[in-house]
């Protein structure tokens, strides 16, 4: 809400230099937190790590974050717990995996993307030969690592058993893969492209063929913060839909490459940003554009809606691939993360979408299906996952039981 | 004590150094190189490591330590739940610390608050030479606009100068900023 002195209330945001973070650079840029009565003070960081101890240390007092850590966080693991609270997505999908070229070509056809079960069983072959494979993910806690380990396991290759997964830098993706310190990543924009101009790369799947609908960045406030400041968190809730509806309109792709590529931002090639922003990536050197339809997935269908399903998603994942397992109370406090009811109150009275229920079964739509909203009804397009899987937030331990 | 520094600024990482190195009783080890940073910490085998914030292989290494709690000498961020101020104060001065778990805090205190000191002293010094390169960058420039007025317009040198002067007052501008705008008009319209 606007300030009745028309003073302005000051938010510090720390972010990485991804494509990703655009939605927080849109709402500077455009004016939409001005509109909000907010003055955006946007810090730019180079690794996961610095931009959780700004925000725990009140350097930042929200951050654009890979959603697994906002949980990791919250349940003290690396570190003494401290809970965070994410009112809202910063995005779905936009990652991809990128290989040497020489592995890329055994698993997907000339000119295209792999198909994620004929590639898997590739590479399950290639594994099952003796090869050994090295494979990053930019953090531990990371979406990427989770879809990553997600795929490989479902084809029948065991994460850290049949191949290795390691922590890299998403600056230093294409390096590690020139050097051959791993033979693949999984990592966001516009790192993939940045391999694959070099030709140190080919972009064999993107993850949206994963999990049709996974979720990725997060807005992440320490819960301790959001309670002080929960007006201001709402307003800044109502900035980044506007910006989230400007970044997704074609209209506007080349202006916010243009603006994503200055230094203090994303930085580099404007080009390739517009690559990863129109859904339109360039798998190898020297190809032509092709089209994925929803590679990134910024706005529609209530995208920016934290679904308490996604929080427990993730935590299902986190427990299957580290101890400490399963446990009741983490699987609450994980779900507690994701606020739907903070975006719901910062939206209501708006034309945005507000779903009726906080939790959906994920993976469940195979083609369409109409939902119940506040304001009548939203059509969810497919959010499969690649091997079928149905995750039913009811029965956590039952998921896990089921996953190979 | 072994002591491990992970700085890709080969001239930060000297400054803290320095200052370590009058600590009694410690081994540092400086690390500049972010290829094989890793192997590299592995080998060292520290008690402990200072790493600056701004070091995108914080992640990597991170990822490490959490790996490496299975191994016989775990290290972690050095998160002293009863001393969050000096923690502040390190993230306040850019360095994140990771000690092998168990180290006594009374030993560890003493480095992290000099490390600190050595990081904010290493700040400042930059602050001074960013400020003195300003300095001289602008001398270079209002000398650059001197020769032209000089040259264009036959003025003698005081005459050139109290000319950008003057200009500067009337528009209340630095001389610098004057300068700068003459030099750009001057390549603008073709000069060198």
């Amino acid at each position: 809400m606007p300030r009745e002195t028309g003073a302005k209330a000051d938010l510090t945001i720390g972010f990485l230099p991804l494509v990703d973070s655009a939605l927080l650079i849109l709402a500077r840029e455009h004016g939409f937190a001005d509109a909000e009565g907010l003055r955006l003070a946007l810090v730019k960081d180079m690794s996961w790590a610095t931009v959780l101890d700004r925000l725990l240390y009140g350097h930042t007092d929200a951050a654009h974050m890979v959603a697994p850590l906002a949980i990791a966080t919250t349940l003290g693991r690396g570190r003494p717990a401290q809970p965070l609270s994410v009112p809202f997505v910063l995005g779905l999908n936009g990652n991809a995996i990128t290989m040497r070229p020489e592995l890329a070509d055994q698993l997907a056809p000339a000119g295209g993307l792999a198909d994620p079960a004929e590639a898997g069983a590739r590479l399950k072959a290639i594994v099952a030969a003796g090869r050994k494979l090295r494979f990053g993910v930019v953090h531990r806690y990371s979406s990427h690592n989770y879809m990553l380990r997600y795929w490989l396991a479902a084809c029948g290759v065991r994460p850290d058993h049949d191949v290795e997964i390691t922590t890299v830098a998403p600056p230093f993706c294409a390096d590690a893969l020139e050097a051959g310190e791993v033979d693949a990543i999984c990592v966001g924009e516009p790192w993939n492209s940045v391999a694959v101009e070099r030709g140190a790369g080919r972009i064999v799947l993107v993850t949206a063929q994963i999990w049709r609908r996974g979720v990725e960045k997060v807005l992440a406030l320490r819960e301790k913060v959001l309670d002080e400041r929960r007006e201001e968190t709402e307003a800044l809730v109502r900035a980044l839909v506007r910006a989230a509806r400007h970044f997704v309109d074609p209209d506007h792709w080349d202006e916010n490459a243009a603006l994503l590529a200055r230094p203090e931002y994303v930085g580099g090639d404007a080009m390739l940003i517009k690559r990863a922003i129109s859904d339109r990536l360039l798998l190898a050197q020297g190809a032509e554009p092709s089209p994925f339809p929803d590679f990134m997935f910024q706005y529609r269908e209530a995208a920016n809606f934290p679904w308490v399903s996604q929080a427990e998603w993730l935590y299902t994942q986190m427990v299957r691939w580290e101890p400490p397992g399963f446990d009741a109370g983490d699987a609450r406090r994980a779900a507690r993360v994701f606020r739907p009811d903070v975006y719901r109150s910062a939206l209501t009275g708006t034309a945005e979408p507000l779903p009726g229920a906080s939790s959906k079964v994920e993976g469940s739509l195979a083609g369409t299906t109409v939902v119940g909203t506040q304001q009548g009804r939203m059509t969810l397009e497919s959010n499969r996952f690649f091997d079928g899987g149905v995750f039913d937030p009811a029965n956590l331990e039952g998921y896990l039981a089921s996953l190979p | 004590m072994r002591i491990a520094i992970v700085d890709e600024s080969a001239s930060r990482a000297a400054v803290i150094g320095e200052g370590l190195a009058a600590l009694d009783d410690c081994e540092l080890f400086v690390v500049t190189e972010r290829r094989g940073l890793v192997a590299r910490i592995a080998e060292i085998d520290p008690d402990i490591v200072l790493m600056d914030l701004g070091n995108p292989s914080r992640d990597v290494l991170e990822e490490y330590f959490a790996v490496s709690r299975a191994l016989a000498r775990p290290i972690a961020m050095f998160v002293d739940e009863s001393d969050d101020e000096s923690i502040a104060a390190s993230i306040d001065a850019g360095v994140s610390s990771y000690v092998v778990d168990g180290l006594a805090a009374h030993r560890i205190r003493p480095i992290l608050d000099l490390a600190v000191r050595r990081f904010n002293a290493f700040a400042r010094l930059q602050t001074d030479l960013a400020a003195a390169q300003n300095k001289l960058a602008e001398r270079e420039s209002v000398d650059k606009a001197k020769r032209i007025l000089m040259q264009s317009r036959g003025l003698a040198e005081p005459e050139a100068y109290a000319e950008l002067r003057r200009t500067a007052m009337n528009q209340g501008k630095r001389i610098a900023d004057i300068a700068d705008a003459v030099v750009t008009a001057h390549s603008l319209m073709g000069g060198s």
